[in-house]
């Protein structure tokens, strides 16, 4: 096993058996250890506008990371570009040391996309979703099935397993969306805006369940319109703007640097993202 | 606003949706597009009445009165255009149910649901008139201009039609739902549209083939024995053919019997129409079809978006059924062949095109739907798996299910000729290989249930995909009858294909 994996997984017996099967990709046995999950240099992406400008980020292995900015931003497109949904037209972007443009099917063989927009398959039940995705990581089914049926009890999956998922509610199909995420036990879960339409019971667990994962070792970064939770989840927040990365840091850092030692994250993101619209 | 204020406002709301969707079908949904869509049908129509001169020349000089032989192809004519409007409009019936998204806003409304829905219960019947006139106005101009103006009369004959199919359906749909529920009358409806559509002419080519041994159609309508069957030449069966040719009087009663046909629907059906429409709108909200405990299965990632794609197929009957009405057309040749077994007659040979022309044709909506119609895209797009090996999987899938289906028919003509058999199978999957090929080089990511609307994407790759089938059923039939002719169609038809994929999008 190589030594990153005996190092990260001290969660339960299933996570270390599932990095234990063969569904690790070649050339991930061969990258060196790194303390950064993420790193983006120079990422640039152009529409009919700069979308995402000359970006710079590093997220550290077992970090919750949440990036906010106003709509519009370049918040989604940095984290398609990072799940290999978009190509970037400049910049790097490197996942766990490999580069994830060089060697796209070992970058997604540790990372998991879950979108605010939950895409799943209407004619599957949640099981039959997640024994794709565990197909698609190629996990051995001996150890994905008592994986699934652990994530959809503690989503509170567990009544509908059986059921396709046509007839679901927005909060329950990302629910299903999330434990499709899980499944394969990613090292870096990328997330936007996870939480649109989930009520406050689902919005809980799914909370719950991804401080779970980062407690486990796993890295996570979130886009939120709901500043609220990135104060209350997040070990650094990121605030970007206009594509750049206007300010970073934990919340009494990113206090310090704006000289209010009491306020809101709420009141902070205002100051910084009125700041950048001025500049 | 008043009531009639309030009616006329609502019909050209319905008016100009109805015109928006119809644009957007033309047009792919570009509105750059739009004055070469217009030049393209301008263009279309009058490379129609090419085909309607071959067809229906000859008849323009036919005056009343008839025999009963002329009668009974001139009505049965009439009747196929009939089950086809039908079709058409039981399709449209249950796309208002399913697909409007303004139920809820209309609903919520203060205005009077049963004169709403009156509104779109005659948007229906317009609609489905306006396609009929749009494809029968070449004919007609062809018969006009041969013999008369008298053949005007056939417009007002289509009207007629328009308003009782779309009368018809309605009545059929909204009482399906009460009999069925909403969840089984989309499928069944579906079934139904397709069976009536093609159901006409499969059964004229079966009795021709149980009566006559041969394909035509025409043998069975002008036989003696089905006109000594017949009514006589003054009943009202030939009301229909009569006005179409020219006896005003028979129009008029057509045309009367079509508005109070609908006009009876709208006033029966109008109020349930909203009940209806509620039912087709809660459909999938309480959908609760449970799956059979079992263990995970293993295999490759390859095998397991196999196993996706097959999973989703079966369990979509509407989606799928949407591809194997095709089939229906194989059914006169499947039993062409079963009458011929062993006959090495000209009859057998035509069902080598049938065959290649069926399965290009299910390979194409296949591979639409494996490769263009993913509803978890961003999902396979970042599983560790490269792009080629994800194409490679769902093409695999097509093929997998071209070849159980035609299997059977292949290895049926084996015994009745070897050689028949091995081009068969040959064109078969150079056929079923070029549509899959044109879907794959066109496709534009979409959802399932958009299914209907794939043709929308690329007016190009839905002609290269239905003359790529009809060139490869040809270049078999030549293969079979004239062997040099056979291989030029086969070159023409490879060259076709080659400049679709000349002329398809660029990717990275």
């Amino acid at each position: 096993m190589p030594e990153f994996a005996v190092a990260r997984f001290t969660g339960p017996k299933y996570l270390q058996a599932m990095v234990a099967t063969d569904a690790k990709p070649d050339g991930v046995a061969v990258m060196k250890p790194d303390s950064s999950a993420l790193e983006l240099r120079g990422l640039t992406k152009r529409f009919d506008r700069l979308a995402v400008d000359s970006l710079d980020l590093t997220i550290r292995a077992g970090e919750f990371y949440a990036l906010v900015g106003p709509n519009g931003a370049g918040k989604t497109t940095t984290l398609r570009m990072v799940a290999g949904l978009l190509r970037p037209d400049d910049g790097t972007v490197s996942i766990f040391g490999i580069d994830a443009l060089v060697d796209p099917v070992a970058a997604k063989q540790v990372m998991a996309w879950v979108s605010d927009e939950p895409m799943i398959y209407d004619k599957l039940t949640p099981l039959e979703y997640l024994e794709f995705v565990a197909g698609l990581w190629g996990i051995a089914p001996s150890v994905s099935k008592p994986v699934a049926e652990e994530l959809l009890s503690s989503l509170g999956l567990e009544p509908h397993r059986h059921e396709r998922c046509e007839g679901f509610s927005k909060g329950m199909r990302q629910k299903v969306a999330l434990a499709g995420a899980l499944v394969h036990d990613p090292r870096l879960i990328i997330l936007d805006e996870p939480l649109t339409g989930l009520d406050a019971v689902s919005a809980r667990h799914v909370k719950g369940l991804l401080g779970e994962r980062v407690r486990a070792g796993c890295t996570v970064i979130m886009t939120t319109h709901i500043l609220e939770v990135a104060e209350r989840m997040a070990d650094r927040i990121g605030v970007i703007a206009a594509g750049r990365l206007v300010a970073e840091g934990t919340l009494t850092e990113l206090r310090q640097q704006n000289g209010h030692a009491d306020t809101s994250l709420e009141d902070l993101f205002i100051a910084l993202v009125t700041l950048q619209d001025a500049a | 606003m008043s009531s009639a204020t309030a009616l006329s406002w609502f019909a050209r709301h319905e008016l100009r949706l109805a015109w928006r969707e119809w644009f957007a079908m033309m047009t792919g949904g570009r509105r750059r597009r739009a004055r070469a869509a217009v030049i393209g049908l301008v263009f279309f129509a009058a490379l129609l009445h090419l085909p309607a001169w071959a067809v229906i020349g000859r008849f323009a000089d036919l005056q009343l009165p008839l025999d009963k032989s002329s009668l009974i192809v001139i009505s049965a004519t009439i009747l196929l255009a009939w089950t086809l409007m039908l079709s058409q409009a039981i399709e449209s019936v249950t796309r208002v149910f399913y697909a409007r998204a303004d139920l809820d806003l209309i609903m919520s409304s203060p205005a009077r649901l049963a004169n709403l829905f009156s509104v779109r219960i005659a948007a229906i019947a317009l609609s489905v008139t306006l396609m009929a006139l749009l494809f029968s106005t070449p004919f007609i101009d062809v018969l006009v201009i041969g013999g008369g103006p008298r053949w005007l009369n056939a417009f007002g004959v289509i009207i007629a039609m328009g308003l009782s199919a779309a009368a018809i359906a309605i009545a059929v749909t909204i009482l399906l739902f009460r009999l069925i529920g909403p969840a089984r009358t989309r499928f069944v409806a579906q079934i139904l549209a397709a069976i009536i559509g093609a159901g006409f002419v499969i059964a004229l080519q079966v009795a021709a083939i149980i009566s006559y041994g041969t394909l035509s159609r025409f043998t069975i309508l002008t036989s003696g024995t089905l006109a000594a069957h017949a009514p006589e030449v003054d009943s009202i069966w030939w009301w229909p053919a009569r006005a179409t040719m020219g006896d005003s009087a028979a129009l008029l009663l057509l045309l009367a019997l079509g508005l109070v046909l609908l006009g009876c629907v709208m006033a029966i059906f109008s109020g349930r129409f909203a009940d209806t429409a509620i039912d087709a709108a809660a459909y999938g909200t309480s959908s609760r079809k449970r799956a059979r405990e079992r263990a995970f299965r293993g295999g490759s990632r390859q095998q397991a978006l196999r196993r996706k794609e097959f999973i989703l197929l079966w369990r979509d009957p509407w989606l799928i059924s949407q591809t194997l009405m095709q089939l229906l057309y194989l059914v006169p040749p499947a039993l062409l062949l079963w009458r011929s077994f062993g006959d090495s007659s000209v009859a057998l040979t035509l069902i080598t095109p049938v065959i290649v022309m069926a399965a290009g044709q299910l390979a194409g909506g296949l591979a639409w739907l494996t490769i263009s119609g993913e509803d978890a895209p961003d999902l396979v797009a970042t599983a560790p798996l490269t792009p080629s090996s994800v194409t490679r999987a769902k093409i695999e899938v097509v093929l997998i299910a071209i070849a159980a289906i035609f299997s059977p028919l292949v290895a049926a003509l084996v015994f009745a000729s070897l050689f028949q058999a091995v081009i068969t199978a040959a064109m078969l999957i150079v056929g079923a290989a070029s549509a899959t090929a044109i879907q794959l080089w066109f496709r534009v990511q979409a959802r399932r249930s958009q299914f209907r609307r794939r043709q929308t994407s690329s007016r190009l790759a839905t002609f290269a995909e239905a003359f790529s089938s009809i060139g490869w059923a040809a270049t078999a039939a030549l293969l079979l009858t004239l062997p040099m002719a056979g291989i030029v169609s086969g070159l023409m038809t490879a060259g076709l294909v080659a400049m679709t994929w000349k002329f398809s999008p660029k990717r990275e």
